[in-house]
């Protein structure tokens, strides 16, 4: 019984640090841009929820926020960025045409990136405010606290 | 040459290559025979005319005509400070008109574009191929028979 209350104790522990120190991956393709520009920037803030670390390579990062349309052209482009992430990792998708295609009901635009990769928020709007994209980054926090973490010597049960 | 007389001098000029004119809301338009682009836009690039500036060549489907795909051409000159549309229509059978790379440069990827949407083809264009769809593409999605919700992904999707 001790060993579950530590287990569970360093579960706890393990989510508080990873939801408390995000490295994001900004994955930026449209309008929507703007809006993430005021999030990550001083009037918004996103640094108070400790993910003001913003990686240009997916190899350091644990979050992608993918914000904008993406494109059929692009989707292999977006698989690929997302497979070089090291894991644990988080998918955010921003504005309507990440989240649905928004109004590019067409030939050319992905149906929604999870057509292609996980996601774990979803965060509406043409164009969300920067408060939705810091509500959505909270709304995962809460997940990355709850979520049974993974780490390098954990006894794997199967 | 009078300002107002252009399209009257054009048609004088150009004399049969021209198939029609009009001036709908105020819009100087010249229709045209597609065998004769090549000659009529070297006349509207030279001479008085000059017309030095391709500002837009684009298609329209109209399914029902027996010449499907109307090929609109918006011209600007700027001494002149005029414009002008020149159109022509060809069929779905063989939709091939003259590229105008030779006269203006720029008429290298609106034809490619043009060639992407609506598979229009264009005789003598340096590198005829896809602009904005990816390889593999097949069909041409701005013609009016491509199905309105027809995806070609290039990843298998998650989920339907």
């Amino acid at each position: 019984m001790p060993g579950n209350f530590i287990a569970t104790r360093f579960n706890y522990m393990l989510g508080w640090a990873r939801k408390f120190s995000l490295f994001h991956y900004p994955y930026i393709t449209a309008c929507c841009g703007m809006e993430y520009m005021s999030a990550a920037c001083a009037h918004f803030d996103i640094d108070r929820f400790g993910a003001g670390w913003t990686r240009f390579t997916p190899r350091q990062a644990d979050m992608i926020l993918v914000v904008g349309t993406v494109t059929q052209k692009l989707a292999p482009v977006l698989k690929t960025v997302y497979d070089q992430m090291t894991e644990p990792k988080w998918v955010i998708a921003v504005g309507a045409c990440a989240v649905s295609g928004g109004i590019y009901d067409n030939y050319a635009v992905l149906q929604g990136i999870d057509q292609i990769i996980p996601v774990d928020i979803f965060v509406p709007g043409c164009p969300p405010r920067p408060e939705m994209i810091l509500d959505g980054l909270l709304k995962l926090q809460q997940k990355i606290q709850k979520q049974e973490q993974d780490w390098r010597w954990k006894k794997k049960t199967s | 040459m009078e300002e107002k007389d252009l399209l009257t001098g054009l048609r004088t000029a150009l004399a049969d290559r021209v198939l029609g004119a009009a001036s709908p809301f105020g819009d100087d338009t010249l229709v045209i025979r597609p065998a004769a682009l090549r000659e009529v836009m070297d006349v509207l690039r030279a001479g008085p005319y000059d017309f030095t500036m391709l500002l837009d060549l684009t298609v329209v489907d109209f399914p029902d005509r027996a010449e499907r795909f109307e090929v609109v051409y918006h011209l600007l000159s700027i001494s002149r400070n005029r414009r002008i549309r020149v159109k022509l229509s060809v069929g779905e059978a063989n939709p091939a008109v003259a590229s105008l790379t030779p006269v203006w440069k720029n008429a290298d990827w609106l034809e490619r574009e043009a060639y992407d949407m609506f598979g229009v083809t264009f005789d003598g264009h340096p590198y005829l191929r896809r602009l904005f769809m990816y390889d593999g593409f097949e069909g041409h999605p701005l013609r009016k028979d491509y199905g309105l919700r027809h995806r070609q992904p290039r990843l298998p999707l998650r989920k339907a």
